[in-house]
């Protein structure tokens, strides 16, 4: 376990005009770990996601990237620091294959041509490392793909570029059991090849399978940040719905008082 | 079908693809939607086989070298609407646009005595300027392609009308622009250009696949590459070597042979503009767009300036295609670039593979609908029929063409294979 969070939200506000949608909240990801981002809808889950991505600039608090303190004022600043998001559309083109979608606005050249050799050559090694052997070529159309398989390839686009922290947005939503378990165990290998994972989503069953840790929003605040192994099922349900759970989540009488309460730290 | 496998790039293992699991593979994407340019290789066939039956004058070499004049402004024009229609944008004054072009370069020629390049140049900008104007107006300003082309198309032909001062006719007698669509290229050089390109293109292909196997890539079986080359050397000699027959009817008088000059530019722009779509980031930037704008925007692509850089190749090849039909006319008049010249352009874009949908197409296919629409127009021709019958004829073709468009995208969506 390692001791310092790659990503680290610290006292994060946000408003949209009169309309505050982030109060305080906090959010570490570990390097080889897997967080779960959970919260019901309006909790600010995608709101946290895009001031980390860079679509919206944060009010105040503080974002630390590998110990330095960072600033992040649009996508660009995201993917040079190597963050990387999957959106839940997973924006690819249909009319291109797997290679093209890998490399899409950031292809190889040489000199003003396509390298197309070199881009294969890197989008076959990043699925093996994955351990991708689901696709029949690499220069198959992505219409023709499975929603699980494109799901890998929107993966796999995004760990292309040595990214660090990769956020998936709710990536087993639109998928049957089978590939579920297929994206779910891809997840678990992008942690285990030390990339600090967020993972989105609704479904506890998912959280509870691959997370290391979870974090709760309620209402735009950080309910509670948890080991998996620490908490129950029905504990994080309440801690969506509720906002607190037992001696979890938030103080029921101040609640923009609260306190991270991390079981085994002594914060 | 063999289970001969290899690993590629990083291990992923494949089977290697042989003649058979090739066009199995290629019958199994037909099958799915995915059919490109073939019905319209398959129409252009049969069509042929039609009209050279009913008259023996069509396969005449005579024939043959009047199909290139006759679809070349056609082709140019289709070329620039490809890109157009890859972004599912429509550009309906493509056709005034080419005759403003070419008023443009023979008023400088015939009424102000400037040189030919002088005048080219003037008509290619024109072009350039018109296609930035309305790619401006539609992603910057926001206005549906469909309005703002039906407004240029009705202005256009009112600025040919004015530049032609009410209607008449200006004719040119600049050699070197009379040349482009009238005169044929020496016996010599015909065949000189003609194994150029059969041997370039196999080079290419061969060097191509050479590459890739040096890095462990999947290849396409070399007795698919060999049959590509040699069916394109089959054409492009026998082609050759019907042009460069006598086609004078009294050659004492004056002989006539060789290819015709406009099959080399056209050509030319072929290869330039397959190699900016298939070879190129910018190429792959304008599938993107056509394929998913907002996957494309988040990729960080500048999507406005691929939308205004398509319209401007649209304007910009429509004014080649001007400059051709004043050369082929001998001069410009109000209808030059008017009646069915637009219609049959996306016609042959669409009947060549082109999806009105955007997202799939490529510059061939404008060529392979263009010869489509200049083998109807001159086979009817030949066989009496009236343009009514014409004009009726080429639209239940692109009928056709767009119900085939249509129907493989259901196919396509049925299939999994959208």
């Amino acid at each position: 376990m390692a001791a310092t969070p790659l990503l680290e939200l610290r006292g994060v506000d946000k408003s949209f005009g009169p309309v505050q949608v982030l109060h305080d909240v906090g959010l570490s990801v570990y390097p080889g770990e897997v967080t779960a981002l959970v919260g019901d809808n309006g909790a600010g889950k995608s709101t946290m996601v895009k001031c980390i991505s860079g679509i919206y600039s944060i009010d105040s608090g503080t974002v630390t990237f590998d110990g330095r303190e960072v600033a992040i004022h649009s996508p660009r600043d995201a993917s040079a620091l190597g963050i990387e998001i999957v959106y839940q559309d997973l924006a690819l083109c249909d009319n291109l294959d797997i290679v093209q979608n890998m490399f899409l606005g950031r292809e190889k050249t040489k000199g003003i041509v396509l390298d197309e050799p070199t881009m294969e050559q890197m989008a076959g090694d990043t699925l093996a490392s994955l351990s991708v052997r689901t696709v029949k070529s690499l220069r198959q159309l992505v219409a023709s793909l499975s929603g699980g398989q494109r799901q890998t390839v929107a993966i796999a686009k995004a760990v292309l570029w040595n990214s660090r922290v990769v956020i998936l947005d709710e990536p087993t939503a639109a998928l049957g059991v089978a590939q579920t378990a297929q994206v779910l165990e891809l997840v678990r290998r992008l942690a285990d090849n030390g990339l600090g994972v967020v993972l989105i989503s609704h479904n506890m069953n998912d959280v509870f399978a691959v997370s290391d840790r979870i974090v709760a929003l309620y209402l735009g605040r950080t309910a509670a940040q948890v080991k998996t192994t620490d908490v129950t099922h029905s504990q994080i349900v309440e801690l969506i719905t509720a906002g607190r759970s037992g001696n979890l989540g938030l103080p029921p009488e101040k609640p923009t008082d609260f306190v991270d309460i991390t079981p085994g730290d002594d914060q | 079908m063999s289970t001969e496998t290899i690993t590629t790039a990083g291990g992923v293992r494949v089977a290697k693809p042989t003649v058979a699991s090739y066009l199995h593979d290629y019958w199994g994407r037909v099958r799915g939607g995915d059919i490109g340019g073939l019905p319209a290789i398959l129409g252009l066939i049969v069509l042929c086989l039609i009209f050279g039956i009913a008259r023996d004058t069509f396969f005449s070499a005579v024939n043959f070298a009047n199909l290139f004049s006759q679809g070349a402004q056609v082709i140019f024009i289709a070329m620039g609407l490809v890109f157009v229609l890859l972004l599912g944008e429509i550009d309906l004054s493509a056709g005034y646009a080419s005759g403003v072009c070419g008023a443009a370069m023979a008023i400088l020629l015939t009424n102000h005595g400037w040189p030919w390049y002088g005048a080219i140049f003037v008509a290619l900008v024109t072009g350039l300027v018109i296609g930035f104007i309305l790619g401006f107006l539609v992603s910057k300003v926001g206005i549906p392609s469909f309005v703002v082309t039906l407004a240029a198309f009705l202005a256009f032909q009112g600025i040919l009308l004015v530049l032609l001062g009410g209607g008449t006719n200006v004719s040119i007698r600049d050699k070197f622009v009379l040349a482009l669509a009238n005169n044929n290229m020496p016996v010599w050089l015909s065949w000189v250009l003609g194994i150029v390109a059969v041997a370039g293109y196999g080079l290419v292909s061969l060097v191509q696949r050479r590459n890739r196997a040096a890095r462990g890539l999947v290849t396409q079986p070399i007795g698919i590459v060999g049959a590509k080359i040699a069916g394109l050397a089959v054409l492009i000699l026998v082609a050759v070597a019907i042009l460069t027959q006598e086609r004078s009817i009294n050659p004492i008088i004056i002989s006539v042979k060789g290819v015709p000059i406009v099959a080399p530019i056209i050509a030319v722009f072929l290869i330039i503009w397959t190699f900016v779509l298939g070879k190129t980031t910018y190429g792959r930037h304008v599938y993107a767009v056509g394929g998913n704008t907002e996957a494309a925007r988040r990729a960080g692509i500048p999507v406005d300036r691929i939308r205004i850089s398509v319209f401007v190749i649209g304007s910009f090849m429509a004014s080649i295609g001007g400059i051709i039909a004043v050369s082929r006319a001998n001069s410009v008049d109000p209808n030059t670039g008017g009646s069915n010249i637009l219609l049959y352009s996306v016609g042959a874009a669409v009947i060549g593979g082109t999806s009105l949908f955007g997202g799939k197409g490529k510059v061939i296919n404008a060529v392979v609908g263009g010869a489509v629409i200049a083998v109807i127009d001159n086979g009817m021709g030949l066989m009496g029929f009236s343009s009514g019958t014409k004009f009726i004829v080429t639209g239940l073709i692109l009928l056709i063409a767009a119900s085939v468009d249509a129907l493989s995208r259901r196919r396509a969506a049925a299939t999994g294979n959208r």
